[in-house]
Order: C-alpha cells, then sequence, then structure tokens
C-alpha cells in the first residue's frame, strides 16, 4: 500500500534528521578539537626534534672542528722530521691515540703531488698516489680539510682530515683518517621512538653515516629538497632546521623529517621518523575521537531509527484514529443529509394524506346526510374516493422513490451510471427546490463512462451539493445546473447555482469541516467536508468557483472507470 | 355560533385538492370560505373583502406562509390568522406564532379541531384588542 511507502520515507526522512542534528555536533566537535590538538601538538614535538637536532649537529660539529684542531695543533708543535719518518710518526699516533680515545685511525705525510710520504697506521698503503682524490684535491685549496666519507684504498668507510704545512718552501698535507665508527656513533644514538633514526647527508646525496635501521631512503629526494636554494645551496640557514613530510613509496607511510645543514653548507644532519611514531599521543587521540564518533554515530543512528519508528508509529495509530473519525463523521453527516430529505419526504408525502383525510371526511359528512342517496351526494362521494385513489398512487410514488433510495445504501465500491444518479438525486430534491422557487436543471452529457464509487456516498455527495445550493438561494430563489461531461480519462459533475455566492476567502475554506457560513444551528459544517473526502477517496478532484452575487460552480472530476453508457456489457478478456 | 352571520374565513393554500375539499366541509358547517390558491391571490381576496379569520399554509411555492401572515396582520391587524403546516416539525409553526399567528395546525388536520380554533380565535380577537 502507498500507506506503507509513506511511513517508510517518513520514517526515512525523520532518521536522517534526527541522525543530522545529533551527529553534526559530534563531527564538528571531533574534527575542530582535533585539528586543534593536532596543531599544538605537533608543534610540540616539532620543535622538540628541532632542538635535538640542532644540539646533535653541534655536537658533531664540535667533533669535527676537535678533530681538525688536533691535528693543526700537532703539525704545528711537532717538528717536521717527526712526519717524515713512519716510526716516529707511529709515535705520535700512539699520542694522539691515547690522548683522544682512539678517533685517529692512522697519520701520514703527504707531498704536494699527492704522493703518500710516510704512514703510521694499521694498513699498508706504501707510497699511495693521493693525486686524483677528491679530498687532496680540497685540501690543496683550503687551510684544512674534512673530507666525505668514502672506501679509498683500504675499502672500507672513513673520513680524512687534512691540514696543510710549509717546509722548506714546499707544501705538505699532514692528514688523519677519523675513526668511522666512532663517528658514526654520534648521530647513530640520536634515534626516537621505535622508527626514529638520523644520519648524514652530503650536498650530493651521499650518506655520510650509516643509519641506524637501514632504510631505503629516497636520497635523491632529500637532497632536492634540502639543498633546494639556487645554485643548490641551502633551503633553510645552518640554525634554521628545515621540517618536512615526504611519503616513504615503499610503504607508503608518512615519514616526517627534520634537517639541518652545517659543514658550510655542505653535510645536513637528518632526522627521520614515521609520523605516527613522531606523534603517538595524536594518533591514540584521533584513534579514541574516531572509535567515539562511530559509537556514538551507531548509538545515535540506532535511537534516531527506534525513536523515528516510535513517532511513526504513533502518527500512524493518528492517522488511522483520524480516518476512523472521518468515516463516523461521513457517517453523521448522511444522517444529516438524510434527516433533511426525510423531512422534505414527510412534507410530500403529508399533504396527499391530508387531501384522502379530508375527502374521507367529506364523505363521511355526506353519509351524514338523511338523504345521501341523492345523484349530486353520490356523483360528489365518487369524486371524493376517485381523489383519494389519485393521491394514493401519489403516496405510493413518493415511496418508491424513497424506496429506490434506500435500496443504495450500499457502501461497496460498484462502476454506476452518474447520469442516472444526478437524475434521481435531482428528482428528489425538486419539491424542496419549488419551495424556495429554485428551478433544477439538468444538462446530462451522453455515453459517459461510468465511475468507480459507493452508491450512498456518491448520492450523499450530489444531495449535499444541491442541498447547499438550494440553501444558498433560498431567499431569492434562482436556478440549478446540474451537468456532466466527460473531461479526458474524468467524469465532470458540476453543480451550478445562481445563489449570493462567496468571496474568496470563505470560498478558501469552504471544504474545512465545521467551517459554515450559515446561521448557529442551521448548519452543521459539515456538508462540503464530507463531499470533499468522498471525492478524494474516489481518487477525483472538487474544487469550487465564486465571486459574490455571482453565483457559486463546485466542479467534481472522478476517474472514469468502465464501459460507456448504453455499452452491451465487455466480453471477458479474449486471451492472444 | 351564530346562524345569522356565517363565520368568513379565507383559506389560502396552494394544493388546490385539499383546500377545495376543506372548503367544502368548513361551508357545510355553515362558514362562508373563500379559497385563495397563492399568497397574492389571498393579499387580493383580502383587499377586496372583509374576513373575520384566515387559515394559510406556512409553505407555498410562491410565497412564504409566514410572510403572507406578516402581511395580513400589517393589513387588517384584529384579523386572527391560523397557521397550517405539513411540516413534520413544528418548528415552523411556532415561528408562526411569534409572527403574530392566533394558533397553528398541523396537517392532516381534525375538522373539529380546526373549527375549534377557529371560534376561539376570533371570540379572543373580539374581547382581545380592548
Amino acid at each position: 500500500m502507498s500507506d506503507g511507502h509513506y511511513y517508510q520515507s517518513l520514517t526515512r526522512v525523520l532518521v536522517a534528521w534526527m541522525a543530522a542534528v545529533a551527529l553534526a555536533p559530534l563531527l564538528v566537535c571531533a574534527l575542530v578539537l582535533g585539528n586543534q590538538f593536532h596543531t599544538a601538538y605537533r608543534a610540540k614535538v616539532v620543535a622538540h626534534l628541532e632542538e635535538l637536532v640542532l644540539k646533535h649537529k653541534q655536537q658533531v660539529g664540535a667533533f669535527l672542528r676537535e678533530s681538525a684542531a688536533e691535528l693543526r695543533v700537532l703539525a704545528e708543535i711537532a717538528p717536521f722530521d717527526d712526519f717524515t719518518d713512519d716510526r716516529r710518526l707511529a709515535l705520535l699516533l700512539a699520542t694522539m691515540q691515547h690522548e683522544h680515545g682512539g678517533v685517529f685511525v692512522d697519520l701520514g705525510l703527504v707531498d704536494a703531488a699527492g704522493v703518500l710520504l710516510s704512514y703510521a697506521g694499521p694498513f699498508r698503503l706504501g707510497r699511495a698516489d693521493y693525486a686524483e682524490a677528491p679530498w687532496f684535491r680540497a685540501a690543496r685549496k683550503g687551510d684544512l680539510t674534512v673530507s666525505d666519507v668514502f672506501l679509498g684504498l683500504r675499502g672500507l668507510p672513513h673520513f680524512v682530515v687534512a691540514v696543510r704545512v710549509a717546509h722548506d718552501g714546499r707544501e705538505y698535507l699532514v692528514r688523519a683518517a677519523i675513526d668511522f665508527a666512532a663517528f658514526n656513533r654520534l648521530v647513530e644514538n640520536i634515534g626516537q621512538g621505535a622508527t626514529g633514526q638520523a644520519f648524514i647527508l652530503n650536498s650530493r646525496g651521499e650518506l655520510q653515516t650509516t643509519p641506524k635501521r637501514a632504510p631505503k631512503l629516497d636520497a635523491p629526494f632529500l637532497r632536492a629538497k634540502i639543498w633546494s636554494g639556487p645554485g643548490g645551496t641551502p633551503a633553510q640557514a645552518e640554525d634554521q632546521p628545515l621540517v618536512f613530510t615526504h611519503e616513504d613509496p615503499e610503504t607508503g607511510r608518512q615519514l616526517l623529517y627534520v634537517a639541518s645543514v652545517f659543514k658550510d653548507g655542505d653535510w645536513a644532519l637528518v632526522y627521520q621518523q614515521d609520523e605516527a611514531d613522531a606523534f603517538p599521543a595524536f594518533y591514540r587521540t584521533r584513534l579514541l575521537a574516531i572509535a567515539i564518533v562511530v559509537l556514538g554515530g551507531i548509538g545515535i543512528l540506532v535511537a534516531s531509527w527506534v525513536l523515528a519508528r516510535r513517532m511513526v508509529s504513533r502518527v500512524a495509530a493518528a492517522d488511522a484514529e483520524r480516518d476512523l473519525l472521518n468515516d463516523q463523521v461521513i457517517e453523521a453527516g448522511k444522517l444529516a443529509s438524510v434527516g433533511e430529505l426525510a423531512a422534505g419526504i414527510a412534507h410530500e408525502i403529508n399533504n396527499p394524506v391530508a387531501i384522502m383525510m379530508e375527502e374521507a371526511g367529506w364523505v363521511s359528512d355526506i353519509l351524514a346526510d338523511d338523504d345521501y342517496g341523492t345523484p349530486a351526494n353520490m356523483t360528489e362521494m365518487r369524486r371524493a374516493l376517485d381523489q383519494i385513489r389519485q393521491q394514493g398512487v401519489r403516496c405510493k410514488e413518493i415511496t418508491h422513490k424513497l424506496l429506490s433510495f434506500a435500496r443504495k445504501t450500499d457502501e461497496r465500491i460498484k462502476e454506476l451510471d452518474l447520469n442516472e444518479l444526478v437524475a434521481e438525486m435531482a428528482e428528489l430534491s425538486e419539491k424542496r427546490a419549488r419551495y424556495v422557487n429554485v428551478r433544477i436543471a439538468t444538462d446530462l452529457g451522453e455515453g459517459l463512462p461510468h465511475v468507480a464509487g459507493s452508491p450512498s456516498e456518491l448520492q450523499q455527495l450530489v444531495l449535499n451539493l444541491v442541498n447547499n445550493a438550494l440553501d444558498a438561494m433560498e431567499r431569492n430563489g434562482g436556478d440549478l445546473i446540474l451537468a456532466t461531461r466527460l473531461a479526458g480519462d474524468r467524469v465532470v459533475l458540476s453543480v451550478r447555482d445562481t445563489g449570493h455566492g462567496m468571496p474568496k476567502a470563505v470560498a478558501a475554506r469552504i471544504f474545512e469541516p465545521f467551517f459554515t457560513t450559515k446561521a448557529v444551528g442551521k448548519g452543521t459544517g459539515l456538508g462540503l467536508s464530507i463531499c470533499y473526502g468522498i471525492v478524494k477517496k474516489l481518487g477525483g478532484e472538487i474544487s469550487v468557483e465564486s465571486a459574490p452575487e455571482q453565483g457559486t460552480t463546485f466542479r467534481i472530476a472522478l476517474p472514469a472507470a468502465g464501459k460507456p453508457e448504453g455499452d452491451a456489457p465487455s466480453a471477458p478478456p479474449q486471451q492472444a | 355560533m351564530s346562524e345569522a352571520i356565517p363565520l368568513r374565513v379565507l383559506l389560502v393554500d396552494d394544493e388546490a385538492g385539499f383546500t377545495d375539499v376543506l372548503a367544502k366541509r368548513l361551508r357545510r358547517r355553515g362558514l362562508a370560505v373563500e379559497v385563495a390558491q397563492s399568497g397574492a391571490e389571498g393579499l387580493r381576496l383580502l383587499r377586496e373583502r372583509d374576513f373575520d379569520a384566515a387559515v394559510c399554509d406556512l409553505k407555498m411555492v410562491d410565497m412564504d406562509g409566514i410572510e403572507v401572515l406578516k402581511v395580513f396582520r400589517k393589513m387588517v391587524p384584529a384579523m386572527p390568522v391560523i397557521m397550517l403546516t405539513g411540516h413534520g416539525s413544528e418548528e415552523a409553526a411556532k415561528d408562526g406564532m411569534q409572527a403574530g399567528a392566533a394558533d397553528y395546525l398541523l396537517k392532516p388536520c381534525d375538522i373539529d379541531e380546526l373549527l375549534a380554533k377557529l371560534a376561539a380565535a376570533v371570540a379572543k380577537a373580539k374581547v382581545g384588542p380592548a
């Protein structure tokens, strides 16, 4: 039934509205507070990491500067001859290692051509030629050089600190290899949480330390990001760490980077951590918020559903009650209009009865005479009896009319001929119309299809409209025209009176229950609302057209139900 | 009832079959009865002649019985008017009483009752205005 659909869609609309109203503040709170918390918390964590990176960068820088300074001091104070002799050089190395905890792996003297003149250390390098080594070329330009990490002749990662010394007008380089493991330890312990790790990258994108968790680093990306200034210069100054995030192409996880350059912008200490690991409180809070929103949402939906179902079932019950009341109102209205009709009929039948009684009385009067048998009296008595018979026939016609009306109290919907019904109602109302000086005319369209409806309700519909029109013309009389027409697939009945009409404001409310313009006690205000109910029930339309002193026309369009008037009973549908 | 001066009664009703036979029965009882088949005819007769009383139907096609009554009362205030009604309800007849009718009777009516009411109304009218 369409009613079921109506209540289902009403339930859905209610659920949607209630859920939206309840969920909106929850979602807005979660989003706004979540965002505020995220911003504040992230700023705090990033500030901490920046401080960490800067501090460790300073430590690394200090380590490099210290190592270089020590070599410089050694080159300044030790006699040049100590550097040229392998045995004395080994003594110098031992002293250095003793004083500085084994940071220096070896020592060597290189001439201006890049040839290793002397060497002290664990490797056998012989007279190695460094002429093409990048560190050598860099050292030739500067006073003090710290090289990048490289494998070199020994095949192990290390880096070189070299200072330039002059002796007898010739230039030499004192170079020392730094213990890579000791250097690496300076950065590898920075890591925080489960995924935090630090490493040093040079401006060519080469790792200068071994990351603790040996990740697959996107070194070209990092290099491009950190050295994104003009001509490959660092993007940020040395005291301003660069903070950015990048998606790990392998795992798809968001990684947080804090990087700070040093060593004249050549190296950068880079700290890397999974975002989820870097901001654990945020992710925990976010998870909690999502759980609250999801659980709250489910709760709201369930509550909305239950409430909506309850409300809709109450609405449905109220609707059912209203329908029942409507039916009762229609029933009451029916009784009222039948009462009105009965009064008319009683009056109509009263007149012939009165005539019959008077005629009977007249015959009794004649018979009371002693000479009642005169021909004149006999003629008079015959006339009286004839009159009594005629009035009896008149009564019979009236009662037959009434009986045919009474027989149509069937409330079941059936197909019926509207013209026939209108003609009957016009005839029934004829007498009342005559007393209020109204001429009833019918203009019935031919060959109209039947309409589906209950005979008693359709009778009531027409009777109510006719009574209403007669009421409107009670004072001055007029014309009442009942017309039927076929319009498309609808049979249209118009009831037009030439009464006093009504203003628009009244016409707009005319179908409201209990709305009446009649004097108190004269009308129930139900007649037209009952008509409205009947027409709507039959899937039709009722409208009114009226203006003061212009009369009123009610137009009822009912769906055509089937065979046109006068058609032979249709044969059962043939199967092809 | 005086035999010398018969009571002059005007009978107004549009139901000819009824008025004709009622008039005959009243005349038989010594009344001088004139019949009007409509309100308008009743007014015309009243202008032309004098009547001691009138019997008027409440529902007529051309004029409402109450209207006829009101005009009768204006024209001859001393003449009592008895209203006749075929209406199932007595309400209309009571409206007539309020409008100045002397009495009312429901159709069909008993002739003796009508005579009694006519006599009473005429007697009262003769004494009344004093």
